[in-house]
Order: structure tokens, then C-alpha cells, then sequence
């Protein structure tokens, strides 16, 4: 039956190719806008560590009280060095690690080849495990090299392509900022997006990964600048970097791995005992205003989905919607065209549910059509998001087999459901009255 | 002027289709109002002045390597400079710590009154020499440039209060709105000495494009300070013409003049061109966007227009026929599809115009948008009137071709 019902669809579109054509058009480019934002906000709102992101969170320490909250009642969104410290001492969470964004140069061995620039975190041993960053070769370093302050690096499987031509090079020596670091590890293909660990920083994307993890107490020590931003309440009283570990300036990225709800309340109660010990010896003169979220939370709370990208689906769902009613309205119309027919069908025994059967599966045509167009549109619109998005945005779009699936199936339930209103005008046509008026 | 009764009688009889086609009006006036308002928006931020004379300026970043002492650093950045000067091709040169759209600079609050606890203004710092004003090509509209010897070099942790400022006249006019800045003391951040005003200049834009520093935007200090440190980034002034060969040859020389460096990456060297276009490329892109779905969006509905009227026309031939052999002139035809198709639209332009309010206040809770100014209401009401009549012209006049037989046939 469902054959003689795709060639009765298929002649009936045939017969007016005009308004068929404009139906496919339609829901083409109305699925296509919509799938197109739908593939920059997949890209930029997904969870970059889904198996753990519930277990990892942010503290955050009003360091600066009243005068420097942003107008929500904010806390800083970043950590001063003396209270990031005392955390990493204290050592209460399961996982944790201090962080700050480096940018140092490399001296390549090989003679007569310019130096580099490359980018990076200081971060402890925890780092690595804590985020289960992929290794290609060797491993992070361990807790004593983070008291030790020891001369080691893990570096980027790309930039082990550049100095070491892929090789395994854990090991070797690397010149960093004129001074020699053994390389223990080589990541494997690793830049989550957002960048998660330090969102602050990065403003959440960034095109380019990072090259090299140095230990953090290590960093400090062979004063390593920041390289991220540096928000100071007051003018740090003594200069320079020292300066600024002294200081309540806020310029340090944190975050801890607490298992379950139970470790979650200790650490919440420790942070806050923290902020009455400080209050208590006078550096905080106000009421204790710490937050502790969970990662899904801290960056819902930073808006890195940028609102540019909302609003752009939101637009574009809205095109889909006008050219859904569109739909409808032309439907309507092609279906009530054939009242004679359909009134000789029911006259000669079809019952509803096949009249039903058979303009559903007209309907289902064009948006099958309207889906393979969708397609093309879809593709041709990834492919372009490079001209009007930043390139860090855009290029975490990418057409994959569930856009493409779930592309088709857009383009067919929302033609059946657009086609739901005139198929029902069709089954209630009366057939007396078609074939006395004819 | 057609009678009204007799269209809406009929328009009772096509409850769906009168309702579909209202709807769809609706809808894409409310969306196309609010696209238009947002590319109106992002064009006016993208198309702001920066104050400077953009066509011939060339930025580079430099980086120094393997070394760690800052004043180091800051002698070799002098002779960078110094270097770039007498290069050909250079009309001038400067060190900076930022520079208009560059993305990335210092600023800061800042007070007219020693005591003042609350910054009147919030502004950027640039540290520039006495070539600032001649490489960027800014207009002095009052006083005087730096002189030479009032250029102070530093370490970026130890700068002191400059004695001299010059300012933006935004600025200017924001803390002494009687129009006398000049010569008057302003305090930086958290400052106890005042710096003087010394020069004002026509306009001068701060180093970010983005929406946050719109109350901002023009509120700029430039400094005669020269910082030292690892990083430093030169604002040339290419002569006419010879922008391009200067982008190859300033790295080339500065290469050749000092080995020990990185000139690479997204920043490395860029003409202005290219620093307008990273700084505005999600506006523009938006905007881009917005206006794309805008016409697919108007396409679809006067193609739907077309379409639904069409079937109209075809089901009624025997009426209009009727219509024709009882004495109606062609005119009459036309018309009374034209006013059947402006009393649909004008039902769905009201309602859309609510609806565009309506998600415009929406926007304005969800993503800190601006409200919705009425003019972009009324023109996309008129727009939208007037592509309905378009779109109902074709199918109308061939109703109006319809010859009085018709009425004498059965279908």
C-alpha cells in the first residue's frame, strides 16, 4: 500500500513542480539555518569532560570584600596567590592544582633555527590526572618534583612534531627561557574546548593548543611571568612578580576533584573556615561570601557560550518555524485542490486512516527533499562559518554523522507535523458533496 | 476602494488559510525587526572611527628571547625603534604598550579630585613617546604634544605618576564637562599625585572593539612613558604606498638588526586592515547572518504569499467570472484581491508587531541586548505591507484575466 501511496505522492507533486519546489526550498533552508547554528552551539556549549565534570569544581574566595564584587555579588573569578597556596597546602580535595598561563620562549637544539613562542599552564603533578589528560609518551611528574621545583616539562604532541620530529623524546632537554628542562611526558592530541581548566584566560576557546605544562612552584621560582590576565583591587605594594605574589591581586586559575556530596560539603565548610581564620586575623573585613560550583556551573556562570551564538540559533530556529508554516499554509491548499479525488476515493470505501495514510506520505516527500537539500545547505554552511566566526569558534564547527542524521530527521517530523493540520482538512472532506458539486 | 464586507465573508470561508498567512507575517515581522535592529547595531559599533589616520599603519609584536633583565630588553626595543625610524618607506614610528582594536591593554579608573573616592571615568592608559601623536596620525585640538625630555623609561611594575597627560576629548569632556581640561590635574587608578593635562586630541579609541567597553570607547590617556620588559609592539606609519612592502621589509630588518626574537603568530605583523578585521570579526559576522536569514526569510514569505493566493484565484475562476459577466471591471478584480491581501497583512503585521516587542524585551533580560527602537517596528510594518501587495500583484492580475465565460462553464 505504501508504494501506491509514494506514486500517488509523487505524481501529485509532479503535477504543480512550482509550489512542490517551493515547499523543498522552504524547509531546506529553514532546517539548513537552523542545523548550521545548531552545529556552532553543539560546538560551544558541550561538556568537554562529560565522564567527570560533575566531580570537578572551582572554588572562588572573596579576597576583596564589597568594594571590588561585581554588581551580581560576585567574588573574583580567579585566585591571589597567598590564599591559592594555603589551598594547595591544605591539600583537602582529592585532586587539585593551582594553575597560571605561561608563554615562554624555546630555544630549539638544532642550530640556527629561530626561537619559538609557545604557550602553557603552570600547574602541580594533580594536572594531569585530575583531568585525565591522554599521554603519547611518558607521564606527568610527581609530587616531589612539585616541592622540588624540579627542571621538567610535558609538552604537546605538536610540538614534539616540531623539535623532535614526532619521536619519543621523554627524556630529552628542552632550552625553555634560556634554562634546560627534562621532558617527561608527551600529551596525545589534547586542546578541550572550551578550555576548561582556565576559562578566565582563554575566554573559553582557543584555536591554538597549548605546547607546555611546567611545575608550578618551578615556574615561580625562575620568575616565570603570567602570561593571563592580572585583576588587582590596589596598586601591589612592592613590584614586580614577587610583588604580585604578595599581593590580593587575582591571577590564578584553581580547581579541585571532590568525588561525592559528603567531600563537596567538607571542602565547602573548609573554604569557609578558611575565610573566617582570614577574617578573624584581620585581612577580611567582611562576611564570608566564597562559591564552590561544580565545572557545568562555573561555566554557565562565566558565560562562555557567547550570547552571539544563542541568539544566532534562536534566529534561525525562528526562520524554521516561519517556513514550517509556510508549509502548512501550501499544504493546505495542495490538499484541498484535490477534494474531488479525495471524495471519489472515500465514496468508493477508503476509510480516513487512508486518506490519512496517503498525504502523510506526500508530506513526509517533501520533507525527505526538503532534508536532502537541508543537506547540501548544512554542509555548504559549516563550511562558510569560517567568514563570519572567529576562527577559534569556528573551527570546533564540523559536520558529523549525528548532525547530518539528526539534519534529515528535523526536516521530516517537522514537514509530518506541518503536514498533521491540511491532512486532517483532507480526511474530513465530505464525499457527497464532491461529487454533487461536480 | 473595493467594499470591505463582502472580502471578509469570503476570507470566513479560508479561516486556515487567512490565519496561516497572517501568522507567517506575524512571525517574520518579528524577526526580521529585531535582526535588523541587531545589524543596525553591530554595523554602527563596527564602523566607529578610531581616531587615527588608519590607511598606512603597519603593527608588529615582538618578543625578546633569552632575556631576563627587563632594562635589557628595554635598550634593545629603543634601538628597534630608533632602527624603524630611519628605515625607508617609514614615515614615523613608535613603541606601545597597546593601540586601538589591538585586543589586549591597560586601563583604569580615574578621578578629577585627589580624595574622590569614585572614579568619574573609566579610562585607557597608553605609554607612547613624542612620535605617538605624528604615527597615529591624531588630530591636537588643544595644547601641546610631549616634548622629548619629559619621555620617562620604565619597568612596567615601577611606573611613577607622569607629570603630563594628554587626553581624548571624550575623556576630557567626561571629567571637566565645562570644556576646560586643559592644564587641569586628573588622578589615575588609585593615584595621590595628579598627572596635568597638557594636550587634548580629537579622538582616540581604546584597544578593545567589543561591547563591554562601550560606555568607554573613547576615553583614552596617553602617557610619556616608555616601558621596558620582554614584550614589545610598534605602531608604523608606512608613507602612502609603501604599506605593503613595509609589512615584508620592517621584520626582515628587525631580524637582521637582532636575531634573538619571535615575530610570529595571530599578532605578529599586521596592517590596520587586518586589526580591524579580528577586532569586529564576530560583529560583522553576526550582522552577516542576520541579514542572510532576513531574506530567506522575506523570499519564503512572499513566495508562501504567492503560492497560497494562487490556489485562492484557481478555486474561485467561476466566482470571479461571475463576478466579471455581472459587470466587475478587471480593476475591480485586481483590487479586490490587493485589499483581501492588505487587510490579511495588516492583521499580521499588529500581531507581529507585538510579538517583535515582545522577544526584543525577551532578548533584553536573556543577553543584554538594547531596546528595541519603534522606527524599526514601523519600517518593517511598511516593508512588509508592501512585499505582501508585491507578491499578491501576479496571481491578482491573473485573476483579473479571467474572462466573463468562465461563468457559463462548469469546472
Amino acid at each position: 500500500m505504501f508504494s501506491y501511496y509514494l506514486d500517488l505522492a509523487v505524481r501529485s507533486l509532479k503535477r504543480s513542480p512550482g509550489l512542490t519546489a517551493l515547499m523543498v526550498l522552504a524547509i531546506g533552508f529553514g532546517v539548513a539555518a537552523s542545523m548550521t547554528t545548531w552545529s556552532v552551539f553543539r560546538a560551544v556549549s558541550g561538556d568537554p569532560i562529560p565522564w567527570k565534570s560533575s566531580k570537578l569544581f572551582v572554588p572562588q574566595i572573596d579576597v576583596w570584600g564589597p568594594q571590588g564584587r561585581s554588581s551580581d555579588g560576585e567574588p573574583p573569578n580567579a585566585m591571589a596567590y597567598p590564599d591559592a597556596m594555603v589551598l594547595m597546602r591544605d591539600h583537602r580535595a582529592k585532586l587539585q592544582s593551582a594553575m597560571y598561563q605561561i608563554s615562554p620562549s624555546v630555544v630549539p637544539a638544532q642550530a640556527g633555527r629561530h626561537p619559538l613562542n609557545v604557550s602553557g599552564h603552570a600547574v602541580y603533578s594533580e594536572f594531569f590526572p585530575m583531568l585525565d589528560v591522554p599521554f603519547l609518551y611518558g607521564s606527568g611528574w610527581n609530587a616531589s618534583d612539585d616541592t622540588q621545583r624540579t627542571a621538567v616539562v610535558v609538552i604537546s604532541s605538536k610540538l614534539n612534531q616540531k623539535l623532535f620530529a614526532g619521536a619519543n623524546s621523554v627524556g630529552k632537554t628542552l632550552n625553555i627561557e634560556s634554562k634546560d628542562y627534562r621532558v617527561v611526558g608527551v600529551l596525545d592530541n589534547w586542546n578541550p574546548q572550551p578550555r576548561y581548566y582556565d576559562v578566565v584566560n582563554s575566554g573559553g576557546f582557543s584555536a591554538t593548543g597549548e605546547d607546555v605544562f611546567l611545575p608550578f612552584e618551578r615556574a615561580i621560582e625562575v620568575g616565570m611571568s603570567n602570561d593571563g590576565n592580572t585583576n588587582c583591587n590596589a596598586v601591589p605594594a612592592e613590584s614586580g612578580f614577587v610583588g604580585l605574589q604578595h599581593s590580593n591581586c587575582v591571577w590564578i586559575a584553581y580547581m579541585a576533584q571532590l568525588d561525592d556530596a559528603a567531600a563537596v560539603t567538607a571542602y565547602r565548610n573548609y573554604l569557609d573556615g578558611y575565610a573566617h581564620a582570614q577574617q578573624q586575623a584581620g585581612r577580611f573585613g567582611w562576611a564570608v561570601n566564597n562559591r564552590l560550583r561544580d565545572l557545568p556551573a562555573f561555566l554557565d556562570n562565566q558565560h562562555v557560550v557567547p550570547s552571539d551564538t544563542k541568539v544566532s540559533l534562536l534566529v534561525a530556529i525562528g526562520l524554521l518555524l516561519v517556513c514550517l508554516v509556510n508549509t502548512v499554509g501550501l499544504l493546505l491548499a495542495k490538499f484541498l485542490r484535490r477534494s474531488g479525488e479525495i471524495g471519489v476515493r472515500r465514496a468508493l470505501g477508503a476509510p480516513r486512516s487512508a486518506i490519512y495514510a496517503q498525504f502523510l506520505t506526500e508530506a513526509g516527500i517533501i520533507g525527505a527533499a526538503g532534508g536532502v537539500l537541508g543537506l547540501l545547505l548544512t554542509g555548504v554552511g559549516v563550511a562558510c562559518v569560517g567568514w563570519v566566526l572567529p576562527k577559534s569558534i569556528a573551527t570546533l564547527a564540523r559536520l558529523d554523522l549525528p548532525l547530518l542524521a539528526l539534519t534529515l530527521l528535523v526536516a521530516v517530523v517537522a514537514t509530518l507535523l506541518a503536514g498533521l493540520y491540511p491532512t486532517s482538512r483532507a480526511a474530513r472532506v465530505q464525499p457527497a458533496w464532491q461529487l454533487k458539486s461536480n | 476602494m473595493p467594499h470591505i464586507k463582502p472580502i471578509l465573508a469570503a476570507l470566513k470561508r479560508h479561516k486556515a488559510g487567512t490565519i496561516l498567512i497572517a501568522l507567517q507575517i506575524a512571525l517574520t515581522l518579528a524577526i526580521v525587526c529585531n535582526a535588523l535592529f541587531i545589524i543596525q547595531q553591530r554595523v554602527t559599533r563596527l564602523s566607529r572611527p578610531t581616531g587615527m589616520d588608519e590607511s598606512n599603519l603597519v603593527a608588529i609584536q615582538n618578543r625578546w628571547v633569552g632575556v631576563t633583565d627587563a632594562a635589557a630588553a628595554g635598550v634593545l626595543t629603543r634601538a628597534d625603534v630608533l632602527a624603524l625610524r630611519q628605515m625607508p618607506g617609514v614615515q614615523d614610528a613608535v613603541q606601545v604598550n597597546a593601540f586601538p582594536l589591538r585586543g589586549g591593554g591597560w586601563s583604569t579608573g580615574v578621578r578629577v579630585d585627589v580624595d574622590g573616592k569614585k572614579p568619574i571615568a573609566h579610562t585607557t592608559q597608553y605609554f607612547m613617546d613624542e612620535h605617538a601623536l605624528a604615527t597615529m596620525g591624531v588630530k591636537l585640538i588643544a595644547g601641546r604634544n610631549f616634548r622629548a625630555d619629559e619621555v620617562v623609561t620604565t619597568d612596567p611594575d615601577k611606573i611613577q605618576t607622569s607629570p603630563q597627560a594628554i587626553v581624548s576629548k571624550a575623556l576630557a569632556d567626561k571629567l571637566y564637562p565645562d570644556g576646560s581640561a586643559l592644564g587641569k590635574p586628573i588622578y589615575l587608578g588609585d593615584d595621590r599625585t595628579p598627572s596635568t593635562v597638557i594636550g587634548v586630541v580629537e579622538r582616540l579609541q581604546v584597544p578593545w572593539g567589543a561591547a563591554w567597553t562601550d560606555d568607554f570607547a573613547e576615553n583614552s590617556v596617553i602617557l610619556p612613558v616608555q616601558l621596558t620588559g620582554n614584550f614589545s609592539t610598534y605602531l608604523i606609519r608606512a608613507k602612502p604606498g609603501q604599506q605593503a612592502e613595509l609589512v615584508k621589509a620592517a621584520p626582515a630588518m628587525l631580524t637582521k638588526l637582532n636575531r634573538l626574537r619571535v615575530i610570529t603568530g595571530d599578532r605578529g605583523v599586521r596592517t590596520f586592515e587586518v586589526v580591524r578585521e579580528q577586532a569586529y570579526k564576530s560583529d560583522r559576522g553576526l550582522a552577516i547572518l542576520m541579514g542572510v536569514i532576513c531574506l530567506i526569510l522575506l523570499a519564503i514569505t512572499a513566495a508562501g504569499i504567492v503560492g497560497l493566493t494562487s490556489f485562492w484565484v484557481g478555486q474561485r475562476r467561476k466566482q470571479i467570472g461571475v463576478r466579471r459577466a455581472l459587470g466587475a471591471t478587471k480593476h475591480d478584480i485586481l483590487s479586490y484581491f490587493l485589499t483581501e491581501n492588505l487587510m490579511i497583512g495588516i492583521a499580521g503585521v499588529v500581531i507581529g508587531a507585538l510579538m517583535a516587542v515582545g522577544l526584543n524585551l525577551w532578548m533584553v533580560t536573556q543577553f543584554e541586548m538594547a531596546r528595541l527602537s519603534m522606527a524599526y517596528v514601523a519600517a518593517g510594518v511598511i516593508a512588509l505591507l508592501l512585499l505582501g501587495q508585491a507578491a499578491v500583484l501576479a496571481p491578482a492580475m491573473r485573476a483579473a484575466k479571467v474572462p466573463p465565460v468562465e461563468a457559463t462553464r462548469s469546472v
